[in-house]
């Protein structure tokens, strides 16, 4: 026979500020940890969802990203024949020659700079990548000074909105186009045309080569062709692959730093229950033995506890989730380690994340029940009743 | 003595509740002695910057060269004392895991900007004398194991290939929030390769730095040396060595904003935790709280009894955190020493850590405080916990 559900609840409501105490420890515990997990989902969309898996990226050997690779005209023509590159429309190949620069740009507001990612481009490149949409205006003319800002660039830094002109390189560049890429980094890029941004910065190399694949599984082969050129000085990857790479000490940073702050507040939200759970037990020792006096077995007084220790786990977890999930209006921009340029993602919550974080806060509560739980059904029925 | 002794039962009453309560004081001031400490640490090039030193990079953005060329101009401008340049090498030593920031420099002169950095005439002899000699700080040598005459392999991430190099001087901090963990090699040694495998990239350095007669100079001189260059193929853009590093910073802001404000949640948390102990030590002691009244006690007695216990306890944690906030900041600095070459614990942390605590400490008490001192006694007397 188990005592009635009503029993545990009704005793947290009768210590009510107790109650809200630890559960609002709990609650802070859960809001960070679902923070964290929301950060790193939002990370990982943003560059692992930059990429397709048919498109493979080919830069210099031994460089990390396209910042610091180079590729000279005549190289790049070499990759070109390559047979695995798709034809499109009136048998052009599907392939693009871009050219990444940083440049440093002042935010809107704050005035303070930050990195931000040029990209040259050529037609093509709007084809290999369907994700990149024109929200408004119109796409620059190659051959001209005109460039298209990714919308998180026009939001956020002077310069960078429709119609705005932005300086550098010795020349005015005019914002003719807005483009979206949704939650994909591409979405902090300006675009213009690669052989006028190269002329402009004088920098007579590409930065790196795009192209889809006619048949995705010919990866190997394509990469092996590639790398095993002794004309080319290159290294071929698949977009996804190359996009998860980049973001990989972001990741790695992130997942340290939840582990570790999850680890530390959990303890001392576990502490915080214990305490609770323990003193409940103090309390209600006459009740405990009136309980055991009446029938009810040893195991039915541990689940009791337990329960009250989870529900209060529960609530915490509800209302730390509740406010977590109004994160999800907030993009956080920072600097990619990796790349040396600016990224911004944002908090996004998967109902993975919300059964993680249930179940999380679930885990806590059952952690700092267990103890005191065991206890108070471990007592005698004549000690228990002894005491008043 | 009596006051002191009645505390001191009172806050052990209760051993278990007590001992978890001083316990979760204890974690939560050590992670946020820790945090901050790991906030310091991202400003600590900030800190160590000095405000006499210039840095004059390509005004697009750093991954722009200037030409050789500027130097002898911008030796000339009125105020400038010595000028020594390099370039950031973003060589890997065997795979991305064991990163460390590596530098090609103007050996001679880039020492001499930076007196911090204490290198022996002799080591700085050597290395100047072979062109494939490199320093590297004292942590970054122990950390490889590397002895003075160990050849070291590089593989160029921006400068394709692989860069052989021989440790010639290792350079310890004067202070301890010297970086030592940075590795300078010839700047010749790095152009030389260039002429002959790449040569437009040739005779190009990634930044000057630039030594002032005096640092209330440093603001004019930076303007002065902008200008020589206004509307010529690379323009220049000259700040000092601190808002330099703060630039990078800023880029970064929003991971130390999340950090900052995890650690202020930390102490939210614990201050929950106190909380409920005093609270539901309050409660069990409204009877006594009430006989004290009977006997002619005041208000503030009573008050005064239950803030000095949240007190001890509180500072009894705080004590313990603080103790543990040493081998654990020099246990996670050698564990991540790639990304934070300083870590050491700020005065400043010590005093923020003992606030905190005595913040929690009041807003424990407040509550159980203020009804322990209203409660009518006949009330106090009759409640049952």
């Amino acid at each position: 026979m188990a005592i009635p559900f009503s029993y545990s609840l009704r005793n947290l409501w009768t210590r009510r500020l107790t109650t809200v105490l630890t559960a609002s420890g709990m609650a802070l515990v859960v809001f960070v940890f679902a923070s964290i997990l929301m950060l790193s989902e939002g990370l990982r969309k943003t560059l692992v969802q930059t990429g397709s898996a048919d498109n493979v990226v080919v830069i210099r050997k031994g460089s990390a990203s396209e910042v610091q690779s180079g590729i000279e005209r005549a190289q790049a023509a070499v990759v070109e024949t390559e047979p695995q590159v798709t034809l499109g429309e009136r048998g052009r190949r599907l392939l693009a020659r871009e050219l990444l620069v940083l440049i440093n740009l002042p935010k809107r507001g704050s005035g303070t700079t930050s990195q931000v990612t040029i990209r040259g481009i050529q037609p093509e490149s709007l084809l290999l990548r369907p994700q990149v949409r024109l929200i408004r205006g119109r796409m620059p003319r190659p051959g001209s000074s005109e460039i298209m800002a990714g919308a998180s660039i026009a939001r956020r830094f002077r310069g960078g909105g429709m119609g705005e002109v932005l300086r550098f390189a010795m020349r005015d560049w005019t914002v003719v186009g807005i483009f979206d890429a949704g939650n994909r980094a591409f979405s902090s890029e300006i675009w213009g045309d690669a052989d006028q941004l190269m002329q402009a910065f004088r920098r007579p190399v590409y930065s790196s080569l795009i192209f889809k694949l006619a048949d995705s599984s010919a990866f190997g082969a394509v990469k092996q062709r590639i790398e095993n050129d002794p004309r080319l000085t290159l290294e071929a990857r698949r977009e996804t692959t190359y996009y998860a790479d980049q973001s990989e000490m972001m990741a790695t940073f992130l997942n340290i730093l939840g582990l570790s702050l999850t680890v530390i507040f959990s303890l001392g939200a576990i502490i915080g229950a214990m305490i609770t759970m323990y003193s409940a037990v103090a309390n209600r020792t006459g009740e405990i033995g009136t309980l055991r006096a009446l029938g009810f077995q040893r195991r039915s007084i541990l689940v009791a506890f337990l329960l009250e220790s989870l529900l209060l786990g529960l609530v915490g977890g509800c209302v730390g989730l509740f406010f977590a999930s109004f994160l999800q209006l907030f993009t956080i921009s920072t600097l990619n380690f990796q790349t040396f340029s600016e990224l911004a993602f944002s908090f996004t919550l998967t109902v993975g994340i919300f059964y993680k974080s249930l179940l999380f806060s679930l885990i806590m509560g059952f952690i700092g029940g267990v103890l005191p739980a065991f206890r108070a059904s471990r007592k005698t029925i004549v000690e228990a009743l002894r005491v008043t | 003595m009596h006051l002191a002794k009645l505390l001191f039962r009172n806050a052990f009453r209760h051993r278990l509740r007590t001992s978890l309560t001083i316990l979760g004081i204890t974690i939560a001031i050590l992670s946020f002695g820790m945090l901050r400490t790991v906030i310091s640490a991202w400003y600590a090039g900030v800190d160590a910057s000095s405000a006499s030193r210039l840095v004059t990079r390509n005004a697009i953005s750093l991954v722009f060269s200037l030409p050789l060329s500027y130097k002898e101009r911008i030796r000339q401008v009125d105020g400038v004392q010595q000028v020594s340049y390099g370039s950031w090498f973003g060589g890997l030593y065997i795979d991305e895991k064991n990163f460390f920031p590596n530098f090609a420099v103007e050996t001679e002169q880039y020492l001499k900007l930076y007196p911090e950095y204490v290198l022996s005439p002799e080591q700085l002899a050597a290395t100047i004398r072979d062109r494939k000699g490199c320093v590297a700080g004292r942590k970054l040598a122990e950390r490889f194991r590397w002895k003075i005459g160990d050849s070291i392999v590089l593989k160029g991430t921006i400068y394709p290939g692989e860069w052989e190099f021989v440790l010639r001087g290792i350079y310890r901090g004067r202070e301890k929030t010297v970086d030592e963990t940075q590795l300078f090699f010839n700047w010749d040694y790095l152009n030389e390769t260039m002429k002959k495998t790449v040569p437009r990239r040739a005779n190009q350095v990634g930044f000057y730095m630039v030594g002032v007669t005096s640092p209330s100079r440093a603001a004019d001189v930076a303007l002065a040396i902008d200008r020589l260059f206004r509307n010529s193929l690379a323009e220049t853009l000259t700040e000092t060595e601190k808002a330099f590093q703060l630039g990078f910073i800023s880029m970064t802001e929003a991971i130390v904003i999340a950090i900052q404000l995890v650690s202020f949640v930390v102490i939210v948390i614990i201050m929950a935790v106190v909380a409920n102990t005093m609270a539901m030590t309050a409660r069990e002691r409204i009877a006594e709280y009430a006989v004290f009244k009977t006997l002619g006690f005041r208000g503030y007695h009573i008050a005064g009894l239950i803030l000095g216990e949240s007190l001890l306890i509180t500072m009894t944690g705080c004590i313990l955190g603080i103790a543990l906030t040493f081998p654990a900041a020099s246990a996670f600095g050698s564990a991540l020493s790639a990304y934070f070459p300083i870590f050491n614990v700020a005065p400043s942390t010590i005093w923020l850590d003992l606030l905190a605590a005595l913040l929690v400490a009041l807003v424990a008490a407040i509550f159980p405080a203020w009804r322990a001192t209203t409660i009518p006694i006949a009330d106090g007397l009759r409640r049952i916990g």
